[in-house]
């Protein structure tokens, strides 16, 4: 296969032979992915060995929405499913009955398919799922010392970062549970693209690190643990600390780091074993991105980063990208044309070349000639042309061209993934005009995403 | 005028565009504007297509009309130490620190910390005076965290003054929120005319008038321009004049209106195109109706039709300066 099968077809670039129209190509039909680098999501989610998927991408590219689709189109094929999503649109979540927060997996009804594939849902709550561990993990008393903590309070409201621990502690736990065959989980929009892979080291070298000792150490003071530790350069140290950040504060600190120490080793080991989890071959990342050039530009950093993590990447799940059904009618020359229609429809010094002007679109479309295809336009004095028609016509024309340019614009940003990225295969989903907020528009993008 | 002059918005609706053009704007005839960053992103940088910001205030565009914006990445470990040098004379003390792992716990993990740094650096460049007297800045733009952090990430100065309820920290917190609070700052929210971008713009307005911060104008962004009349919309696929546009088209010089024929063979991809237009048309009408009940002054920027580059930023600047936000 030639590396640009589809190049000597493409018309807009036949049509501009001053070449400055796009170089990479501007007809989206003319030029579909190469079957290699096409991602096969359906094969993905019907392999039993796929356990989890992880939708990750930068803001607004629609990863909740992916993270739904794939869940219920599994579920649809057969897989019992659960779909861990962060913060969905709030008509999406009603539409799917996880617009109360309950921390817990709901039942989706309204699931089709002839199999007995399930799909349950929720939706993240960030200090619950605290909660929930620290009563999992401390005995009651020092629970109740730890959740009336002002330090611990604001910590597990959702300060930067809690959100990252808490959907990884999350995943380990509906994967522990062993109840469904596929989990499919939607990230954080997170500040740096991949905070939620960060957060188990983080917590670990946290953990590690000196820091910690030097927090508890004053709280233990009266024990005689904390003597240990405290050394000269500590002390100064700690007190330096308490004039920055205030005795009060310091206390609570301490004391709330007193109060987790027993329970840190716990979270170290799970944020661990999640860590490993998603590197396992079991797992598949998949990054969502729009054609466009921040969403893509973030993409190619998570692939990146991912390799670097060796974590599994299934591929990229390219949303909202247009089409046209007249991919053979360039944008100048859809603009050439309505700029014709407004001045009065004078065509006829063009005539001569009406016939050359065509000939692409004949070899773009493979249609056998036909006496049409050579016939001359009708001329516009023969036509008692509407002028109303013919507005719309130039409305039409100005709407095809705005879309060939759009065109052209995700494709040159698709291309400048590709060449950087060859290695990762893509699916592409066809723009909605508008918003999905229901099981059907799910089933829609479902599809769209299969091809 | 408000001195600081935050832009929040969804992700994916071009904050850090909009952002960048009111700096561009704010700086024209002569003034000094600082276009602060605080996601370490770098967005800034690839937009006005310069290599990636240091920690350090530099020009990054000169203004119509002479003015100059400058640019700062704010990064939270070096605020920090800065910070700690500035007000405690904790140099050695901040490489200790560092040692430790605190300054890494302080930026990273340390609830609220970090967006304390951020706000407060921003604060500073808004404060900071010159020998003579004047503002080193006469407008700051932060190109702020999305919508649905925007209020916490704002108002974090105010949960620290309740927690460390004594010490510099407190002190601290409560100068920024004190900056935050005023006048002197707004907070505009970047949309698109798209049911999720306006829901989270409602939200965000929600909240950020509960926690009492000053919500500024309501920006729609990469507007499309409209290319349909609404009788032209109403005419639906089946109503449509098949043959007499088909005979139009031909007119135009697209090849033969007859069944088959290049121009005929147009008429029903272009009018499936005018339906999805018509459908989107519709959905952006109903937002901007509810845009408008949100009662903050509502402004429109045009999606570019070349893709967003330095002279689109001009563009934006120059049409934000026209519809007087500027």
């Amino acid at each position: 296969m030639t590396p640009e099968p589809a190049r000597t077809s493409d018309s807009a670039r036949a049509s501009d032979p001053a070449g400055t129209s796009d170089p990479a190509g501007t007809s989206y039909s003319g030029r579909p992915l190469d079957a290699t680098r096409a991602l096969d999501v359906d094969a993905l989610i019907d392999d039993p060995k796929t356990r989890i998927v992880v939708c990750c991408g930068s803001g607004g590219v629609g990863k909740t929405t992916t993270a739904a689709a794939i869940g219920l189109r599994a579920a649809e094929r057969g897989r019992k499913v659960v779909v861990l999503t962060i913060d969905p649109a709030r008509r999406l979540a009603q539409s799917m009955g996880i617009d109360q927060l309950d921390n817990v997996p709901r039942r989706v009804k309204g699931v089709e398919g002839d199999g007995d594939g399930e799909l349950h849902a929720m939706m993240l709550d960030m200090k619950r799922t605290f909660d929930e561990i620290v009563e999992a993990h401390a005995d009651k008393e020092r629970a109740a010392a730890i959740l009336g903590n002002p330090f611990y309070q604001s910590l597990s409201a959702g300060f930067a970062g809690t959100q990252e621990y808490m959907a990884m502690e999350k995943l380990g736990q509906l994967r522990s549970r062993d109840e469904w065959d596929l989990i499919v989980v939607d990230t954080p929009p997170s500040r740096s693209a991949l905070d939620f892979l960060d957060a188990p080291k983080r917590l670990g070298s946290f953990l590690d690190g000196k820091l910690i000792r030097l927090l508890m150490a004053p709280a233990k003071v009266g024990g005689r643990a904390g003597l240990k530790f405290l050394n000269v350069g500590m002390s100064m140290m700690t007190g330096a600390l308490g004039k920055l950040l205030g005795g009060p504060l310091l206390q609570d600190v301490q004391t709330f780091v007193a109060a987790m120490d027993t329970m840190f080793g716990g979270f170290r080991t799970r944020a661990d074993a999640t860590y490993r989890l998603l590197q396992a071959p079991g797992t598949a990342f998949l990054v969502v991105a729009s054609p466009e050039r921040d969403a893509l530009r973030e993409a190619a950093y998570f692939v990146e980063r991912l390799a670097a993590d060796d974590m599994p990447l299934a591929g990229l799940v390219l949303n909202r990208v247009h089409g046209s059904g007249a991919a053979q009618l360039s944008a100048e020359r859809a603009l050439a044309a309505a700029e014709n229609l407004e001045e009065g429809g004078i065509v006829d010094q063009e005539d001569g070349k009406v016939g050359d002007r065509n000939s692409p679109d004949t070899q773009a479309t493979s249609t056998p000639a036909t006496p049409e295809n050579s016939e001359h336009p009708e001329p516009a004095a023969d036509t008692s042309a509407d002028p109303s028609v013919e507005q719309l016509t130039v409305g039409l024309l100005r709407l095809h061209a705005e879309r060939m340019q759009l065109l052209a614009r995700e494709q040159r940003t698709r291309d400048r993934f590709t060449a950087r990225h060859p290695e990762v295969a893509v699916a592409e989903v066809a723009a909605l005009p508008g918003d999905v907020h229901d099981l059907a528009g799910l089933r829609a993008i479902g599809d769209r995403l299969a091809g | 005028m408000s001195r600081l002059q935050v832009v929040s918005g969804k992700g994916g609706t071009g904050k850090t565009t909009v952002a960048a053009a009111l700096a561009l704007a704010l700086a024209t005839e002569g003034k000094r504007t600082l276009l602060v960053e605080v996601e370490g992103r770098q967005g800034i940088a690839q937009l006005f297509e310069t290599e990636a910001l240091p920690y350090e205030e530099r020009k990054i565009a000169v203004a119509p009309g002479g003015g100059e914006v400058y640019a700062l990445a704010i990064d939270p470990e070096l605020a920090l130490l800065e910070y700690l040098q500035m007000f405690y004379k904790l140099g050695g003390a901040g490489r200790a620190l560092k040692k430790l792992g605190a300054i890494d716990f302080a930026t990273t993990i340390a609830p609220g910390l970090r967006d304390v740094l951020l706000t407060g650096k921003a604060c500073e460049a808004v404060r900071r005076k010159d020998r003579s007297g004047r503002f080193a800045y006469d407008c700051v733009v932060m190109d702020a965290p999305p919508t649905g952090r925007i209020t916490r990430f704002l108002n974090v100065n105010d949960e620290v003054a309740g927690l460390a309820k004594i010490g510099p920290i407190h002190n601290q917190a409560q100068a920024v929120m004190r900056v935050l609070k005023s006048p002197e700052t707004a907070v505009h929210l970047v949309t698109l005319l798209e049911e999720m971008p306006v829901q989270e713009t409602a939200d965000g307005i929600a909240e950020l008038r509960a926690a009492r911060l000053p919500v500024g104008r309501v920006i729609v962004n990469m507007v499309r321009s409209a290319l349909l009349d609404e009788a032209e919309l109403e005419l639906g696929l089946e109503r449509a004049p098949r043959t007499a546009i088909a005979k139009s088209l031909s007119a135009a010089g697209l090849g033969g209106a007859r069944r088959g024929g290049n121009a005929e063979r147009l008429v029903d991809p272009l009018l499936e195109q005018a339906a999805e237009y018509a459908e989107r048309y519709a959905l952006e009408r109903d937002q901007r109706a509810v845009l408008a009940d949100f009662g903050q002054p509502l402004h429109e920027l045009p999606l570019l039709a070349g893709g967003m580059d330095l002279a689109g930023l001009y563009e934006l600047a120059t049409a934000l300066r026209k519809q007087g936000i500027a």
